[in-house]
C-alpha cells in the first residue's frame, strides 16, 4: 500500500485475510501503531480486504506462492471460509494461523457443542423473529431476477490446520500487539538476512511457560474449600492469586505471552492464548490445577468443590474446543458423518 | 437479465455480497444485498454463566467488543436485579466513550472519509487511509494515530485490554481508576475535544465547502425517508451508554421511548431465504417490504438516526454543532445518509467532551465499584448504543445464572433493511443503458452503504463474520456478462 499502490517489484507481498472471525484481530494488527509504517516499507500489501480495496479475483490471479506472508485469521465455519483458506495456502509462501479463532477455533468453536439446526433454529426462531412460516437460509435460492446463493454451512467449524497446511501457529484473542510487533520485527531481520526463520510448525509471539509465571499475583500456597463466582466476591484481594481466592482462573493451563493481562486488572484468565508448552489436553491440566489447590485428599470432598464449577465444557474448553481431540458433540458430529 | 456482482465489499468490517440485476432495457430491476455467514452465538452461549456473557459476546465482534461487553453487563445486571454503584456505571461509561472516540476516528479517517477527500472517483489504490494522509499531510496523519492510541489507552486502562476488554462482571466493575490515571485521561480528553473540533473544521472545508460534494450529500440518490432510533436520556439528548430508545416517524414525530424490557413490544425481525441476516423493522407499523415512507416499518440506527431521534446532545460545543448542522441540511429529521458522516462526527465531539466530564467527576476515584447480587437470577435485557446502532442483549437463566436463552438485536443488524434500499437506489441512479459501469461508479454504489459504517462482522454474530464485495453483471438469463472489479 505505498501512497501510489506501485510499490517497487523487489518488495514480497503480504497479505491478512479474516475467515469466520471478529475482526479483533485486524484492530489488533492496526493497534501497532506506527508499526504499521514498517509494513508498508518492507512489503507491498497486497490484499487486506478491510483497509483496502482488492478483490477474490485478484488473489486468483495471482501465481502461485507469490505472496511471502499471509496472516490468515477465523475459523473455517463455512464452504467460502475454506476456499479462501485453499487459496490462500495455494499462493503464499508463508502461512500464519493468526489468533485463536485459526489456531483453536475460540468462542465461535463452542457451536461445535450444538447441531446446525439447533444453531439455525436459535438464530431463526428467537422471540423477537416474525417467521410464521419457518423460513430459514437457502444455500441457493431462485428470486424473479435470478439465482441467489450464499456459502454452505458447515456442521462443524475447523481450524486452518484442520483444512490446509499451515506453517507457523500465533495465539491469543486477539494477539497481543506487541507480540505482533516482536514478529513483524523478526520477518524484516529475515529478509534483510539478518536473522532465520523458527522450524515450520513452530507456535511464535508467545512465551514459553504459563500466564502464571507472568502474573504478579502472590501464590501462598493456599488451600481452598470451595469455588465461588467473580460477581460472588464482595472485595477481591488485588494482590493474591485468584485460584487461592476460589476463583477459577485458567492461568495454569495456558501459555504465556500476554503478559496475564486479565488478572492484572482482578478478572480471571480464561484462556486465550491456549495450551501451554507440552500440554496436551487443557482441560485435564487445568483440572489437576485446580485440584491442587483444593484443601481435601478426599475423592468425594474435592468432587464436590469441582461440582462448584457451573460449566465445565465451556470452562475447560471454552477457546479450543474445535481443535480438541474432543474437537465436536455428538449432536454436530452426527451432520458430519451423515 | 444482466447481473452485476460486488464481492467482496471493501473498507467495512465483515463480509458482503452485492447483486445487481439488470432489465432488458439496460436498467436497474433489483439489487440484493447478501451477507453470507453465521456463526451462532444465541445458540452455543446457551450452558454459559451469565457472568461470562460480557468475554464471550466480545468475540461477535473485535471492532466493537466494548459495546457487546457493556450490553453484556448490563443484561447480566438485569438478570440479577442487581444496581451497580454509580461510581461503576461511570467508569463503564468513560472506557465506552474512550472506545467511541477511537470508531468514531477511524471510520472518519480510514473507512468513510477516503471518498471525500479523495473524491468517489479517485484511483482504487488511493482512496483509502494512506490516500488521505498523502493528500492533508503527514501532520494529520500523526493526529490520526494519536487519536486511536488515546481511545485504547483508555480503553486498556479501564478494561485491561486493547481488544475484548474484561472488567465488567455483574453489578460492577472489577478494577476502579487511580488518581494519577485519572489525570491522564482528562489530558487525553482534552486533547480529543480540539481533535474532535479539528475534524469537523476539516469536514467544513474539505465537503461542505465543495458545491459538487454538496449536491452529492443533498441529492436524492443517497436519500430515503425512514423512521429512525436511538438511545437517549431523561432530558432526551443523545446518549451512548443508557437511557431509553426514542422512535420517530419519517416527519421527526416521536412515535414513543421504550425500555430495555419493552424491546420486543417496538421490534420484529424478518427472515428471507437468500441471506443469513435478518431484517428488523418497527413491529407498530410492520413490515411492507424495502420501502421507505411512513406506513413502512424499516428504520435506521446510526449517528444521523440518533440526532433525529433526540432533542439535542448533552454536552455544549456538540449541542453548537447540532443546531448548525441542522441548520446547514434544512431542518429535521435529515434524511440524506450521506450527512451520517457529518453526525458521527458530532458525536465525536460529544464523546470527547463527555470523557472530560466523567474524568472530572468527583465520584469516579470512588473504590466503590461493585454490588454483590443478592436476587436469584432470572431474565434481563440490557441496551447500549453501538456506533452502528441500538445494540440489544436479552438472556434468560436459571436459579444459578446459567443461560438457557439467549437473544440479540445487533448495531448493524438494525440498518440491514436501510443499506439494502440505498444500494438499490444508487444502482439505479447511477446504472443506465449505455451507462459505461466503471470502478468510480460503483464505488459510488459502495457509498450508498458505506455511510451506515456498516460491521458484518458483528452483524453475522448468527453466523460467522467477514465482509468483503464483488460486483457482477448478469444478462436477462442470468448469464455473467463481465464481472465488474477494483484492481489494487
Amino acid at each position: 500500500m505505498s501512497k501510489n499502490g506501485q510499490a517497487p517489484k523487489e518488495k514480497p507481498k503480504f497479505a491478512m485475510y479474516w475467515a469466520a472471525a471478529c475482526g479483533g484481530c485486524e484492530i489488533a494488527v492496526l493497534n501497532i501503531g506506527e508499526k504499521i509504517l514498517d509494513v508498508d516499507a518492507n512489503f507491498d500489501v497486497v490484499f487486506w480486504p478491510v483497509a483496502m480495496d482488492a478483490k477474490y479475483k485478484d488473489v486468483e490471479a495471482m501465481p502461485d506462492k507469490s505472496i511471502l506472508l499471509t496472516l490468515f485469521n477465523g475459523g473455517i465455519r463455512n464452504e467460502e471460509n475454506e476456499h479462501m483458506a485453499k487459496l490462500l495456502r495455494q499462493k503464499s509462501q508463508i502461512l500464519v494461523a493468526f489468533g485463536s479463532c485459526a489456531n483453536e477455533g475460540c468462542i465461535p468453536g463452542l457451536a461445535n457443542l450444538s447441531s446446525m439446526q439447533e444453531v439455525f433454529n436459535a438464530a431463526y426462531e428467537s422471540v423477537s423473529t416474525e417467521n410464521p412460516q419457518h423460513i430459514r437460509p437457502q444455500f441457493s435460492y431462485q428470486v424473479p431476477e435470478g439465482m441467489l446463493t450464499i456459502p454452505l454451512f458447515y456442521p462443524v467449524l475447523r481450524t486452518l490446520d484442520q483444512v490446509v497446511d499451515v506453517d507457523y501457529f500465533m495465539p491469543g484473542c486477539p494477539p497481543e500487539s506487541h507480540q505482533i510487533a516482536a514478529v513483524i520485527d523478526l520477518v524484516i531481520a529475515v529478509l534483510h538476512g539478518e536473522a532465520e526463520l523458527p522450524p515450520k510448525g513452530a507456535v511464535i509471539g508467545v512465551g514459553d511457560s504459563t500466564v502464571c509465571e507472568e502474573c504478579q499475583r502472590a501464590r501462598n500456597i493456599k488451600k481452598i474449600t470451595k469455588l465461588v463466582r467473580i460477581h460472588e466476591v464482595a472485595e477481591v484481594d488485588p494482590d493474591l492469586c485468584l485460584l487461592e481466592q476460589g476463583i477459577l482462573c485458567n492461568g495454569p493451563a495456558t501459555r504465556s505471552g500476554c503478559g496475564a493481562r486479565c488478572p492484572s486488572v482482578g478478572a480471571a484468565c480464561i484462556g486465550c492464548y491456549g495450551p501451554a508448552v507440552g500440554v496436551v489436553d487443557y482441560g485435564a491440566r487445568l483440572m489437576t490445577a485446580v485440584a491442587s489447590v483444593i484443601d481435601s485428599t478426599e475423592p468425594d470432598e474435592i468432587e464436590a468443590i469441582l461440582d462448584g464449577i457451573p460449566d465445565p465444557a465451556g470452562t475447560f474448553y471454552r477457546f479450543n474446543l474445535a481443535h480438541s481431540l474432543l474437537h465436536a458433540a455428538r449432536p454436530a458430529m452426527e451432520e458430519v458423518i451423515g | 437479465m444482466t447481473r452485476i456482482t460486488i464481492d467482496p465489499i471493501t473498507r467495512l468490517e465483515g463480509h458482503g455480497k452485492i447483486e445487481i440485476f439488470l432489465d432488458e432495457a439496460g436498467d436497474v430491476a433489483n439489487t440484493y444485498f447478501q451477507i453470507p455467514e453465521l456463526r451462532g452465538f444465541e445458540r452455543f452461549c446457551v450452558g454459559r454463566p451469565v457472568e461470562e456473557m460480557p468475554l464471550l459476546t466480545n468475540r461477535i465482534c473485535g471492532v466493537c467488543p466494548e459495546a457487546h461487553h457493556m450490553a453484556a453487563a448490563k443484561a447480566a445486571d438485569a438478570v440479577y436485579g442487581v444496581e451497580p454503584p454509580s461510581a461503576a456505571k461511570k467508569l463503564r461509561e468513560l472506557l465506552y466513550m474512550g472506545f467511541y472516540f477511537t470508531d468514531h476516528t477511524t471510520h472518519f479517517y480510514a473507512l468513510g472519509g477516503p471518498d471525500f477527500v479523495m473524491g468517489p472517483d479517485a484511483p482504487v489504490a488511493e482512496r483509502n487511509i494512506l490516500g488521505v494522509i498523502h493528500k492533508v499531510g503527514l501532520e494529520i496523519g500523526g493526529k490520526v494515530i494519536q487519536a486511536r492510541k488515546y481511545g485504547h489507552t483508555i480503553v486498556e486502562m479501564l478494561g485491561g485490554r486493547k481488544v475484548h476488554p474484561c472488567t465488567s462482571i455483574p453489578g460492577g466493575v472489577t478494577k476502579g481508576l487511580t488518581e494519577a490515571e485519572r489525570v491522564e485521561i482528562e489530558q487525553m480528553g482534552r486533547w480529543g475535544i480540539a481533535f474532535a473540533q479539528f475534524s469537523l473544521q476539516l469536514f467544513s472545508d474539505i465537503v461542505l465547502g465543495n458545491p459538487v460534494y454538496l449536491d452529492l450529500i443533498l441529492g436524492d440518490i443517497y436519500t430515503h425517508r425512514t423512521h429512525y432510533i436511538g438511545l437517549v436520556d431523561a432530558q432526551n439528548r443523545v446518549n451512548f451508554y443508557d437511557g431509553r430508545v426514542s422512535v420517530v416517524d419519517p416527519d421527526g414525530k416521536r412515535l414513543g421511548k421504550y425500555g430495555p424490557d419493552e424491546y420486543n413490544d417496538w421490534i420484529a425481525e424478518r427472515v428471507e431465504p437468500w441471506t443469513y441476516l435478518k431484517f428488523p423493522y418497527l413491529k407498530k407499523v410492520g413490515w411492507k417490504g424495502f420501502t421507505d415512507g411512513k406506513e413502512s416499518g424499516i428504520y435506521m440506527a446510526t449517528p444521523l438516526s440518533r440526532l433525529n431521534a433526540a432533542d439535542g446532545m448533552a454536552t455544549p460545543l456538540a449541542q453548537e454543532q447540532y443546531q448548525k448542522f441542522y441548520e446547514t441540511l434544512g431542518g429535521k429529521p435529515v434524511h440524506q445518509r450521506l450527512a451520517t458522516h457529518w453526525a458521527r462526527l458530532i458525536e465525536l465531539l460529544y464523546a470527547a467532551e463527555r470523557l472530560v466530564e466523567l474524568a472530572t467527576d468527583e465520584e469516579i476515584t470512588s473504590p466503590h465499584i461493585h454490588t454483590v447480587p443478592t436476587k436469584t437470577p432470572t431474565e434481563g435485557v440490557g441496551i447500549v448504543e453501538a456506533p452502528r446502532g441500538t445494540l440489544t442483549h436479552h438472556y434468560w437463566t436459571d436459579e444459578r445464572g446459567i443461560l438457557t436463552k439467549v437473544n440479540l438485536i445487533v448495531g448493524t443488524t438494525n440498518n440491514y433493511a436501510p443499506i439494502s434500499m440505498s444500494i438499490k437506489k444508487a444502482a439505479q441512479s447511477l446504472i443506465h443503458k449505455d451507462t459505461e459501469v466503471n470502478e468510480g461508479l460503483l464505488n459510488m454504489v459502495e457509498m450508498a452503504f458505506r455511510a451506515y459504517d456498516p460491521c458484518f462482522g458483528c452483524a453475522t454474530h448468527s453466523l460467522p463474520g467477514q465482509m468483503p464485495l464483488e460486483v457482477a453483471i448478469r444478462d436477462a438469463a442470468g448469464e455473467p456478462v463481465r464481472v465488474l472489479r477494483q484492481h489494487c
